[in-house]
């Protein structure tokens, strides 16, 4: 592979890698295709999406619309699942609201994707005495009661939005970073890598173009399963009053509420709580269907 | 001999994959006397450990399943009796060596436990009785030191030795037959030559009949009575291993002794099989060796029949059908 | 051994340092003051308590003496919310509710995680194993405070079975308890059962078949141990949040435990117990952290711990 010809060989590598990489996809695919239950997951994940971005745009009501005279009415053919304390359709709410929790949930993963995958490989491919610090500090971070320092943070600071976005994110960068560190590790030495370095491809452009790429699988499945537990989490702080503010709504504050009221207004827990719950099932389910298509040996059987 | 100790007959064992169906064992027949040595040499793939398994009754379910055939064990089928029955055969009566000594020791007990445990089944041993046997065996495997190495972990011996320790348990309880499932191919070569010899010498002083499963037709030759030779889950020639070793009948096992070095003769280099083991979800019809034989006919199109070609000695060939130069020309033109 | 466990011991010292100097500084750092927000106190009020607790010093003093308390009296400060207790009474009042409450869940967790989980892999891919496989994973899925209140209109308010809230007798502790394990519970079978599944199908198992041994001593002697690795380092983290106080579920079912305090403090800004609490379940974490490396140790003798 002793060329002076750089670009050719650039194609050749990355072609390698595409080979290489398609049958792989294809044959994660059709695995996937294969598993009922993860297909028909993301199937109801696609239309709680397309509701919450459409829901709110067609609804007679806004979610923060109050109405002294329909307060806490069941479900009617005027709000199919009936209102608030306040008479706000709990529909249009529960829409708006699943906007914010699957929002906290796409943001705080697209900033845990970031931060640990790009520590975890830079960790991983440097190696010696810069791996095993940056993993210290990733052990240490381990050690942290993060989710008290982070009722700490929203308690004290602000009840921001973006605040909570940043930070559920931050939190839960530390297993991607372990994750992609460890597949980096396991290719590094792999002859493509070693083609592209005896070449002279930059050390970034190895880490990001060669190596990242074909760690992907794990990637994607760890994200997949990270969605639904940064939602959880925005829930939960939201149902200690720390995360979404009123008017808006998202389906943890929604749940508080009607968790008050539930023995006499039942709807206005089951509603969201049954959407939130729903949701969270799929994504779990459409995650392990992913981690079953992409690592086969997982669960063999 | 009256009664073979082993008659396996007509096993058929294949796997449910996502590929289909895979005919891991392929309609296999052979026979063990009391106290000989069958040794089953085959490429990897070729099914020799299913058969193994199949006869202690251990092939995984689902996704594998016996589909037919039988295997007589002193005249039983250990095919149609009750799990509990089995369990009281494996271990005593009949035993396993695997492939593998690094990963066939439980990492989690200690080796004095995992001995015992087997004569205190089966002999109905009392615990010190059974740590006295135990030691008693190790000794007899040739561990240094037993009496306090007992109690060690696997992962503190080496894999010599752990395949030592292998050989003692499956022999603790005087089984009539020992299955030793390529019990060499993980050691270094001075390590194999001495477990060989181990299993030889115990074998003579033990009486135990043994199956020596292989790929390396040189260990056959000094310790077995008979050999099976198998090509994608099919026996394709059984006979005294002299036999087979001075008349191989069929092309494969010709090929298979091309292809061991012969340590008086100086070759540039060795002969190699051309072409690759099939893939058994999908294999052609006919002569499973047809695409990589040398001598292929247009007749090989169908499966062979197992034949006798000699005494004791069977082959699956079409070659061997023949007896005159004349009948081979004209198969040949066909 | 006993190196190893000085030498994580003495790790864990820059841990809690570092704990409690982030908090500290978030607390403190933060606009207002503990006695500023919802009570309408007079200025000179608010001066005279800020000088009372210390607070109006410069911060880096503050910080000091706080650590120089902490550090070389074992004080955790004095409680601004509580004015009459300091913080140790506080934890010392709240950490056993906690501590009780959490061991249950636990062990209600463990017991019936495992033996799903085992159930699952002994079964693997019929009914009982997808039934199990998707009740797990809507445990993970169902937030507690919508089962909580399920829980209790359910078994309390419908049925009269058990008390709804608050703390007491054994049969309080029912309902948190079950509440607060579904979580864990579903992580405990999706573990042992993937871990089970794992070590049936390795060489070891095979052997021990080979034997002849019963299907329960195979199970129970030989793939039990290795199977339970995951559960086990799963176990460190888990059980220092159930122990150390679970916010939700104490302020739902109104029990007097240190998430509960917490919480309270929290939005009180009483900045002395929010860094002591926050403390608390650092060391629990690190504790119960090493405890699960020893006994992980002691089931797999291949880990030396130098
Ligand atoms: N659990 C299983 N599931 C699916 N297929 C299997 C299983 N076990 C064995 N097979 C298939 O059965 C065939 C025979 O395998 P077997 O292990 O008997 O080969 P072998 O002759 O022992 O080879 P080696 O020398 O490598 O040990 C192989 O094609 C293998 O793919
Ligand atoms: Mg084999």
């Amino acid at each position: 592979m002793q060329t002076p010809v750089e670009p050719a060989i650039d194609v050749k590598v990355d072609s390698f890698e595409l080979v290489e990489g398609t049958s792989l996809w294809k044959d994660a695919w059709r695995r996937l295709l294969k598993n009922k239950l993860a297909v028909a997951s993301a199937i109801v994940l696609s239309i709680v999406l397309v509701a919450v971005i459409i829901g709110p745009l067609i609804s007679p009501y806004t979610y923060d619309q109050t109405n002294p005279d329909a307060v806490y009415m069941p479900p009617s053919a005027a709000h199919w699942f009936g209102t608030d304390q306040l008479g706000r359709d709990i529909l249009v709410r529960t829409l708006v609201g699943g906007r914010i929790s699957l929002l906290v949930g796409a943001v705080a993963s697209i900033v845990s994707l970031v931060i640990g995958v790009s520590y975890g490989a830079i960790s991983g491919y440097i190696g010696g005495k810069t791996d095993e610090v940056m993993m210290r500090i990733v052990d240490i971070l381990y050690s942290l009661p993060d989710i008290f320092l982070i009722i700490v943070l929203l308690a004290f600071f602000s009840k921001d939005l973006i605040i909570l976005f940043a930070m559920l994110g931050a939190i839960s960068w530390l297993t991607m970073a372990r994750i992609v560190r460890g597949q980096v590790l396991s290719l590094k030495n792999r002859e493509f890598v070693e083609a592209a370095r005896s070449i002279g491809v930059s050390t970034p452009q190895i880490i990001f173009r060669h190596l990242v790429p074909n760690a992907l699988g794990p990637v994607i499945v760890y994200t997949t399963l990270t969605i639904p537990s940064v939602m959880l989490t925005e829930a939960f702080l939201s149902f200690l009053g720390l995360g979404v503010q009123p008017p808006l709504s998202s389906w943890g504050t929604l749940v508080q509420e009607g968790v008050g009221a539930i023995s006499v207004y039942p709807w206005h827990l089951i509603f969201p709580g049954t959407m939130m719950a729903g949701t969270l099932f799929c994504l779990n389910f459409l995650g392990d269907g992913l981690r079953d298509a992409l690592d086969p040996q997982s669960r063999a059987d | 001999m009256t009664n073979p100790l082993l008659s396996v007959r007509n096993l058929q064992t294949s796997f449910y994959t996502r590929d289909g169906e895979v005919k891991a064992v392929d309609n296999i027949s052979f026979d063990l006397e009391p106290g000989e040595t069958l040794g089953i040499v085959g490429e990897s793939g070729s099914g020799k450990s299913v058969t193994s398994l199949s006869i202690m009754g251990l092939i995984p379910t689902p996704p594998g399943k016996i589909k037919g055939g039988q295997v007589l064990f002193g005249g039983q089928d250990l095919l149609q009796i009750t799990d509990e029955q089995m369990r009281k055969i494996r271990g005593k009566r009949v035993a396993m060596i695997f492939q593998d000594p690094m990963t066939s020791l439980n990492p989690f007990l200690r080796i004095s436990r995992q001995i015992t445990e087997i004569s205190e089944l089966h002999l109905n041993l009392t615990s010190k009785q059974s740590r006295t046997r135990a030691i008693e065996m190790l000794e007899l495997v040739g561990i240094p030191d037993a009496p306090n190495r007992i109690d060690s972990y696997p992962h503190q011996f080496s894999g010599g030795m752990r395949q030592r320790v292998m050989i003692a348990m499956a022999l603790s309880c005087d089984p009539q037959l020992l299955i030793a499932d390529e019990p060499t191919t993980a050691l270094d070569v001075t390590i194999q030559a001495q477990i060989l010899e181990l299993i030889k010498d115990l074998k003579a002083r033990l009486g135990t009949s043994v199956i020596l499963i292989t790929h390396d037709l040189g260990v056959v030759a000094g310790m077995t009575d008979r050999l099976g030779v198998m090509y994608a889950g099919r026996m394709i020639e059984y006979g005294p291993t002299d036999t087979v070793f001075a008349h191989p009948a069929h092309p494969y096992t010709q090929g298979l002794l091309r292809s061991v070095p012969d340590p008086y003769e100086e070759v540039e280099e060795l002969y190699q099989i051309p072409g690759l083991p099939p893939d058994l979800s999908a294999l052609p019809p006919g002569c499973p060796f047809g695409p990589r034989c040398p001598e292929v006919v247009a007749k090989c199109q169908t499966q062979p029949e197992f034949v006798s070609v000699g005494t004791d000695h069977k082959s699956a060939c079409w070659l061997n059908a023949v007896s005159t130069v004349q009948e081979r020309k004209e198969i040949e033109r066909d | 051994m006993l190196q190893f466990i000085l030498r994580r011991l003495l790790l864990a010292i820059p841990v809690l340092f570092a704990v409690l100097t982030v908090s500290f500084f978030l607390v403190r750092l933060a606009p207002g003051s503990p006695f500023a927000e919802e009570r309408a106190y007079p200025a000179a009020v608010i001066a005279k308590l800020n000088e009372k607790y210390g607070l109006n010093k410069p911060l880096p003093e503050q910080y000091l003496n706080y650590m120089n308390r902490v550090i070389l009296h074992a004080d955790l400060g004095p409680s601004t919310r509580y004015p009459d207790r300091n913080v140790s009474d506080v934890i010392v009042q709240g950490l056993p509710n906690s501590m009780i409450l959490g061991a249950t869940a636990y062990l209600i967790a463990l017991v019936l995680g495992m033996g799903a989980g085992i159930i699952a892999a002994l079964r693997q891919n019929s009914g009982v194993d997808y039934g199990a496989m998707a009740a797990a994973v809507l445990g993970v899925s169902i937030p507690n405070f919508v089962l909580g209140p399920l829980l209790v209109i359910g078994l309390s308010l419908s049925l009269y079975w058990l008390p709804p809230a608050r703390w007491g007798d054994f049969s309080h502790l029912i309902l948190p308890a079950f509440t607060l394990s579904a979580l864990y519970t579903a992580y405990i079978a999706r573990l042992t059962r993937s871990g089970l599944v794992e070590v049936l199908r390795s060489d070891y198992i095979r052997t021990a078949r080979a034997k002849g041994l019963r299907e329960s001593v195979v199970l129970f002697r030989h793939a039990l141990r290795g199977s339970i690795l995951p559960v086990v380092s799963y176990s460190g983290p888990a059980l220092a949040f159930l122990l150390g106080g679970t916010i939700v579920v104490e302020k739902l079912f109104l029990i007097p435990g240190l998430g509960n305090f917490f919480i309270e403090a929290a939005n009180a800004r009483d900045c002395f117990i929010v860094v002591g609490v926050t403390l608390v379940v650092a060391v629990m974490l690190l504790v119960f952290n090493l405890i699960v490396d020893i006994i992980y140790a002691l089931i797999d003798p291949r880990i030396a711990y130098k």
